[in-house]
């Protein structure tokens, strides 16, 4: 689950992580008292929405509107706030069509003496958390690892005892930092490195980070995802989930335990297994198909969940044919047949259907769509089904 | 011989009385496991499937002498009930559960690292020895006494593989379900290194999926120590990045951990990757001919 900037600088607050003093706005005239609230002279107006990017975003309707821009005055501030409220922002992450902007953050200014980045990840291969710095901030941070990876320092910690000073000392001696600046950023990391392990984050990602003219270590960006397993122990922060951020599709399907995700193209699938369901997007592919969706109907799936499997799939318009690829262990395929009967009846397949089964209770479940007298293509194996699909709309 | 289980591992089941538990608990016994008994708190001396049920890990090992366990209970207690199996001085811990936060995963590793323990999944489907020891949710009937060891992230494409082996009359000495989460207990290489020694495996099929660099780090180590021949598949190389394709671990973020990446740097350590899922079968037919 991602939030917003803002809402991750209100946890870093609570955490201790320095940050600069802002406000939330969904209106202009919002905008423009956060402003005269912070007091001046400058501030900067941040659209809010989950993709990054933002500094360099243009606002659809209002081309000459970034994402980000610094202001002089409450009026400046309402200004871009209307510019960007309720229009669409496109960044290198949205994709052509943007994400609308329900509300900007607007935020003091502070005088910049170094930019760096930050982030904490969980590390597979060590199996251990990962801090990452580099002197490299504000710049993107893809490009740094590939064209300079030694430029990006990497410390792991242990989740039971916390960053070290020991391992704040290297990473500010490799990077230059002395004085009250090392002082500060060893409180900062290691308040960060809690705040990630407390919160069960599966991402924390300041960029930039900085340090004022002062000698202040402060996120000036941050950026939050958390791990999804691990949100039954925190209700509290399920509440800053926003759905306005996500794919409809998407929501309903994980209301009803099925995991999905939209793609661009026309051939719908129906899946169990996560495995499975991506090697039957890349079959769809290796023969010259384009599928419109991952799908993942899970291990235990019922008659109902895959009846609502099949709703979301023909909800979206490009679906010109659907694949149903199903291997049973758990599943049976006695289940998915029934579901395919149950849902043809419910919402009626206006679209070629072909299915795959094998697996438990395999000729059970073929016997039963054959007598259902339903208009369904049958596959023997994946080749075959991947074939007949792509076939079908040719 | 084979890896980790066969004809004599004695397994329990850690959460028997739950839906899942029973259920296959009883298919593991179906397929002739040596299902010795299993382990719920608080209810010891009821029976599920005809075998005993305790309120501890140790007491089940004192009882039954019990050297392996599949766990099904919840995701919230799935790391206590791995650490309990690693104090009993369970041998093999299979975690079948979906869904354990990952922050738990690095403390249970840590301690499974320092025993003599080796932990399977979690987010797996379990482990098998074709016609000896069924641990976990396979289907069992797919499967067939032979020379291909298995391992794979992924569940369902783990059976699809074992289907086409079995339909080229190869069969499987081991299948090892690794698991679809960033942390898992055993990884590739630890298995290659154990399949390396077995006698009775003559090839190895590794079916990887995007996301981290597991693969890669896999075929470092086949490049250096692996003299048997191997076949790979790797699943979402039509996923997009920044998407989680249902697995915990397999998304593709800051542009790393893509299919190509990882079929470039199999196929330069020697091995023969399918192209297409439809033919793990058949690369395993071409790297036994290499």
């Amino acid at each position: 689950m991602k939030i917003h900037e803002y809402q991750a600088k209100e946890l870093f607050r609570k955490a201790q992580v320095p940050v600069l003093a802002g406000f939330v706005a969904r209106t202009p005239e919002e905008a423009k008292a956060a402003f005269e609230k912070l007091g001046g002279p400058i501030a900067v107006v941040k659209a809010q929405v989950h993709a990054g990017g933002r500094g360099k975003g243009t606002v659809t309707e209002v081309p000459s509107q970034r994402g980000v821009q610094l202001v002089k005055s409450g009026d400046e501030a309402a200004t871009v706030a209307k510019n960007l409220i309720g229009n669409h922002l496109v960044t290198v992450q949205t994709g052509a069509s943007g994400a609308v902007v329900n509300q900007v953050f607007v935020e003091q200014g502070c005088k910049i003496a170094r930019e760096l980045y930050l982030a904490v990840v969980v590390d597979r291969a060590a199996k251990l958390p990962l801090l990452m710095v580099s002197s490299e901030g504000g710049v993107e941070i893809e490009k740094v690892a590939e064209e300079t990876p030694e430029k990006i320092l990497r410390e792991h910690f242990d989740p039971a005892y916390g960053l070290q000073s020991y391992q704040v000392r290297k990473l500010c001696k490799k990077l230059g930092i002395s004085g009250d600046a090392a002082k500060n950023a060893d409180f900062f990391m290691k308040k960060l490195c809690s705040l990630f392990v407390e919160l069960d984050c599966a991402m924390a990602e300041i960029n930039p980070l900085v340090i004022t003219e002062d000698n202040k270590m402060i996120a000036l960006d941050a950026k939050i995802t958390f791990d999804d397993n691990a949100m039954y122990r925190h209700p509290d922060l399920k509440e800053l989930r926003d759905l306005n951020e996500e794919e409809p599709a998407e929501i309903r399907a994980a209301n009803t335990g099925l995991s999905y995700v939209k793609l661009e193209g026309n051939i719908g699938c129906l899946v169990n297994g996560a495995g499975l369901a991506m090697a039957t997007m890349d079959i769809i592919k290796h023969h010259g198909g384009a599928p419109a969706n991952f799908l993942d109907v899970g291990g235990g799936a019922n008659t109902q969940q895959v009846t609502e499997a099949f709703r979301i799939i023909l909800s979206d318009p490009n679906v010109k044919a659907i694949l149903v690829n199903i291997f049973g262990g758990i599943a049976r395929c006695t289940t998915i047949a029934q579901a395919i009967i149950d849902a043809s009846k419910e919402v009626g397949f206006s679209v070629p259907l072909v299915v795959r089964l094998e697996g438990t209770e395999v000729n059970e479940g073929k016997k039963m769509l054959r007598e259902s007298g339903l208009a369904i293509i049958s596959a023997d194996d994946l080749t075959d089904a991947a074939k007949k699909v792509v076939a079908s709309i040719a | 011989m084979s890896i980790l289980v066969n004809s004599d591992t004695r397994v329990i089941c850690q959460g028997i009385t739950g839906k899942a538990g029973a259920f296959h608990t009883k298919g593991c016994k179906e397929y002739g496991t040596k299902m010795v008994g299993g382990v719920t708190p608080g209810k010891s001396g009821e029976l599920v499937e005809g075998l005993p049920v305790f309120d501890t890990v140790e007491e089940a090992v004192k009882q039954t002498g019990a050297n392996a366990t599949m766990i099904f209970v919840p995701p919230p207690f799935t790391a206590d009930a791995i650490l309990e199996a690693v104090d009993a001085g369970i041998e093999v811990i299979c975690a079948i559960t979906e869904g354990v936060p990952v922050i738990d995963m690095v403390h249970v590793y840590e301690r499974v690292k320092k025993s003599k323990s080796i932990l399977v999944g979690p987010n797996c489907p379990g482990v098998i020895t074709p016609g000896q020891c069924k641990i976990g949710i396979m289907p069992g009937y797919i499967h067939k006494p032979g020379k291909v060891g298995i391992m794979s992230r992924s569940g369902t494409l783990t059976y699809e593989a074992v289907w086409q082996t079995s339909g080229l009359g190869f069969g499987q000495s081991t299948c090892v379900g690794l698991g679809g989460d960033p942390i898992v207990g055993t990884s590739y290489i630890d298995v290659f290194e154990r399949f390396q020694n077995d006698d009775q495996t003559e090839v190895i099929l590794m079916i990887g999926e995007i996301g981290g660099d597991a693969e890669e780090m896999a075929a470092e180590y086949v490049k250096n120590h692996v003299t048997k021949p191997v076949a790979a598949f790797i699943a979402g190389r039509t996923a997009p990045p920044g998407k989680r394709m249902g697995h915990a671990g397999a998304i593709i973020t800051g542009g790393k951990g893509t299919a190509a990446e990882k079929v470039s740097a199999l196929e330069a350590a020697g091995i023969v990757v399918a192209h297409s899922p439809a033919d793990m079968g058949a690369a395993v037919a071409k790297a036994l001919k290499k």
